[in-house]
């Protein structure tokens, strides 16, 4: 027999996010720093790179340069004022409460105490993005460990001023304390007069999550005021002294070059100019309203050339698979597939398709440029504060310091905001206007001009024994990614591949990215496996299971659900799916009820158990599971992007439908709090047990199985 | 073309020099800088741009300013009175109804002009009239539940 191989599950960057910058250098000196950010106390975490020939930590000499590649930094200034410097980026996910309340807990202040500067290329160290679950298990580990040493700090200094030994002190609500005595010293009186800096790594002991305060609990919105009040500024609320407002002239089609171009009415138009560049056409006007007549009265011929089109999407990346097929990226190997279908009962092959969609976060692309003695600065929606800043330095040919890229809390990306289209076009606009400029994309240009989740082809071939247990699994994604490509069931013979192809469409991150689509193919493959096996769905998972994280994950969503306990009413179907995923463990159960007449697909109920880790903040992680699932309701039923002749054909809301009020199911997300673990990011991977635990349920209510997401656009047609 | 001079906003008169066809949302955000009223997709699709024209929720994005002259203008800056939220931006906030909140204020504007047609609507009254709005970050849930508290809260007082 074959050698079982309990796969694992590395977390790395999909092969579409990974768009490494180089580091940054952060080139203040001691001195410099404190009298930009006032005197106090800070500490540094540097990265592990920079330590090869360092260890533990040191202090700096006035005159020695800080360190570079840090990860994040903390001040304490002489009013007691705690604020943390970190390139991640907030859209909703909520990490600036996360991160606050991290911090809070190692330096025992309040969670109103501290203020996070985020995703700002001149104040915050370099981040390479906001993505793939990592602020959670990297952001947050390295940001209590500033903040604990900030604390050891404080109580250093105390000690010192009264001439005790450290250990004698505690920390506790903001202030250092001699128990059994009744000094103390709030942080603010021990910050006073100092300019203390410490550069740490990564290795002090942190509050175990078993003893955490603030950490692990429900910790409202930071802000949350500004944002039901209206008073929160998004990039595209920005307002500049003298701002204009520009509208870009969009080619006609993808792949489309400028052949002819007659500006001549745009340009007599007062106030307005018109910036051509190449294939660049925009305009730059007083007002939204002037800017869009500008551009709309300029004339514009393009050379169109021909492009793919959804209707033949499909055949398209598999006919374009690149030669020489996979990067060697998620392939994995084990056995022999021949032996491992020799040896199964039951056998099973089967194409899953999956279609582009798109993110649509609310607020479209938007930036604010402005330009001053040479140096730009740009307010924009990103994931990539330093990526944007990069692609700025790079259209420009900015000289390092020339460029500033600043990120108002951003009106949702979901893997969408990695580029910083409307920042590099809203600088062109503004260095031809000599005034700061403002650019808004329109719901079309998103639609259109932006990046889509990547389709895909997936086949799988597998089999069974007698005893249920899988002897053989090949499977194959074309186009959508390496993300979740693994199987977590126990299989002595695997063949796993993934093959790139070229793609029709401009394509990046999404929520999830590949998982979404791998879950999809992977979980409906095993409901049919276990059907035919005429084995519990359930049953059949867990018998296949070693991966005990993710078998109480099954067993928890099944048990919240009923599964075993209640029966699906007449017309109604129950399915489960589940996996594992950037370090989190999730497990959905949906019942869906279909109208035979209508073909109408409605999901009822659904219950998605969850396990990241040592849980940060439980109300907001059930938050995002709820979102998730939302958003992922979307494209398992009915989201996917149209394409013809190089023009997407439903690139309105009108069009393409996302879920709404009417669409959403009961939802129950069950925690699953391992306080013994380290915490997992939790944005993306809840979205990943949905899609197949609907196709599921409606193979269940129905015994139709679906093999394309979406899956019911149109409602289950009759056949 | 016809200009526009003047605009009653949150019960105060707004001097302004706008096209008349100019949208109401752009002369809101870019002449009165209330940025509070979002663009989402000029289409009245998404009603993250929702005011009140006379107590009735409109889009923003597809009314020309000409069109609200002389009319009663409320934006979600009008809500709170001297510092004090509204009880559905309070119960928004209560129920964390909110992830990227680019949606919250036509949310909370449509839930206005709702509470004033039903002040105890039910679930399903609740998810009618809030068809119309769209919230990417998905937590219409929390949405809806927050409408039934800030009903429960305006009962009372």
């Amino acid at each position: 027999m074959s050698k079982r191989n309990i796969p694992e599950f590395a977390i790395e960057p999909e092969r579409y996010e990974l768009q490494e910058a180089p580091l940054h250098q952060f080139n203040l000196d001691r001195r410099d720093f404190f009298k930009l950010v006032g005197g106090g106390v800070a500490v540094f975490l540097l990265l592990p790179k920079s330590l090869a020939q360092e260890s533990g930590r040191r202090g700096f000499g006035s005159r020695e340069p800080l360190p570079q590649n840090i990860g994040a930094w903390l001040h304490i200034g002489e009013n007691g004022a705690v604020t943390v410097y970190t390139g991640k980026a907030e859209m909703g996910q909520n990490i600036r409460t996360s991160l606050t309340q991290a911090v809070a807990e190692e330096l025992h202040v309040e969670v109103g105490a501290i203020s996070l500067v985020m995703g700002d290329t001149d104040l915050t160290p370099f981040d390479m993005g906001t993505f793939g679950s990592r602020t959670t298990p990297t952001m947050n580990k390295q940001l209590r460990q500033v903040a604990s040493v900030a604390r050891d700090v404080l109580v250093g200094l105390a000690a010192r001023r009264w001439k005790v030994p450290p250990s004698l002190l505690v920390a506790k609500d903001g202030k250092v304390l001699q128990p059994n005595s009744s000094r103390s010293a709030a942080y603010a009186e021990l910050a006073q007069g100092q300019t203390l800096a410490q550069a740490i790594v990564e290795n002090d002991p942190l509050t175990p999550a078993s003893e955490w305060k603030v950490a692990g609990t429900s910790v409202p919105k930071i802000d949350g005021r500004a944002f039901v009040t209206g008073e929160h500024q998004y990039a595209s609320d920005i307002r500049r002294p003298g701002m204009m407002f520009g509208k870009m002239v969009r080619p006609s089609s993808y792949g489309a070059t400028l052949e002819s171009l007659d500006v001549s009415k745009a340009k007599a138009m007062p106030g307005v100019t018109v910036v051509h560049d190449g294939d660049f056409v925009g305009v730059v006007a007083p007002s939204e309203f002037e800017a869009s007549r500008a551009a709309a009265a300029i004339r514009a011929r393009w050379k169109t050339t021909p492009q793919p089109s959804s209707a033949e999407l499909f055949e398209y990346l598999r006919a374009h698979a690149e030669p020489g097929g996979s990067d060697g990226r998620g392939d994995y190997e084990v056995g022999s597939m021949k032996e491992g279908l020799a040896t199964a009962r039951h056998r099973l092959k089967a194409t899953y398709t999956i279609a582009y969609i798109q993110h649509a976060p609310l607020e479209p692309r938007a930036a604010v440029a402005e330009w001053e003695d040479g140096k730009l600065t740009a307010w924009t929606g990103s994931q990539r504060p330093f990526g944007v800043e990069q692609q700025l330095e790079e259209t420009f040919h900015l000289s390092e310091g020339k460029c500033r890229v600043i990120l108002p809390d951003t009106g949702g990306a979901y893997g969408g905001k990695h580029t910083g289209e409307a920042a590099i076009e809203a600088a062109r606009l503004a260095r031809a206007a000599d005034k700061p400029v403002k650019l808004v994309w329109t719901r079309e240009e998103e639609f259109t001009w932006a990046y889509f989740r990547p389709s895909g082809v997936i086949e799988i071939t597998s089999g069974v024994d007698g005893h249920g247990l899988l002897t053989a699994w090949e499977f194959h994604n074309y186009n959508s990614g390496g993300s979740a490509i693994r199987t977590p069931y126990e299989v002595p013979n695997q063949h796993i591949q993934f093959h790139p192809t070229k793609a029709p469409l401009r394509q990046g991150s999404y929520r999830s990215l590949a998982a979404t689509a791998n879950h999809f193919a992977r979980e409906s493959h095993m409901d049919e496996l276990a059907h035919k096996a005429k084995m519990d769905p359930l049953e059949f998972r867990l018998k296949n299971l070693k991966n005990q994280r993710l078998k109480f994950a099954f067993t928890a969503a099944a048990n919240a659900f009923g599964w075993n306990t209640r029966k699906a009413p007449k017309g109604h179907g129950f399915g489960v799916g589940g996996g594992v995923e950037k370090g989190g463990y999730v497990a959905t159960c949906a019942e869906v009820a279909v109208d035979r007449k209508s073909g109408n697909v409605r999901v009822v109920r659904v219950t998605a158990a969850f396990d990241c880790g040592a849980v940060v903040n439980p109300d907001g992680l059930r938050n995002q599971i709820v979102g998730a699932n939302v958003m992922g309701l979307g494209g398992a039923l009915f989201e996917a992007i149209e394409f013809k002749d190089g023009r997407i054909t439903n690139g309105t809301f009108t069009q393409y439908r996302v879920p709404r009020f009417q669409d959403i199911p009961e939802i129950q997300p069950v925690l699953i709090d391992r306080k013994d673990q380290p915490s997992a990011g939790a944005g993306e991977t809840p979205i990943c047990g949905l899609a197949p635990a609907i196709g599921n349920a409606i193979f269940h209510a129905t015994g139709r199985r679906i093999y394309s997401m979406p899956m019911v656009p149109n409602g289950l047609k009759k056949t | 073309m016809a200009r526009m001079t003047e605009i009653l906003v949150n019960g105060k008169r707004h001097a302004i020099d706008a096209d008349a066809e100019a949208t109401l949302l752009s002369v809101l955000r870019d002449d009165l800088g209330l940025t509070g009223t979002k663009f989402g997709c000029g289409e009245g699709q998404c009603r993250a741009c929702t005011v009140l024209l006379d107590g009735k929720p409109i889009h923003s994005c597809l009314t020309s300013v000409g069109d609200a002259a002389g009319k009663q203008i409320t934006t979600i800056e009008g809500l709170a009175k001297n510092g004090r939220l509204h009880p559905l931006q309070q119960a928004f906030l209560d129920a964390e109804a909110l992830q990227c909140g680019y949606c919250t204020s036509g949310m909370i504007m449509t839930a206005v002009a709702l509470l004033r047609e039903n002040s105890n609507p039910d679930e399903k009254t609740i998810r009618e009239f809030m068809q119309g709005n769209i919230c990417r970050c998905g937590t219409y849930p929390r949405i809806v539940e927050a409408i039934k508290r800030a009903a429960a809260t305006m009962k009372k007082s």
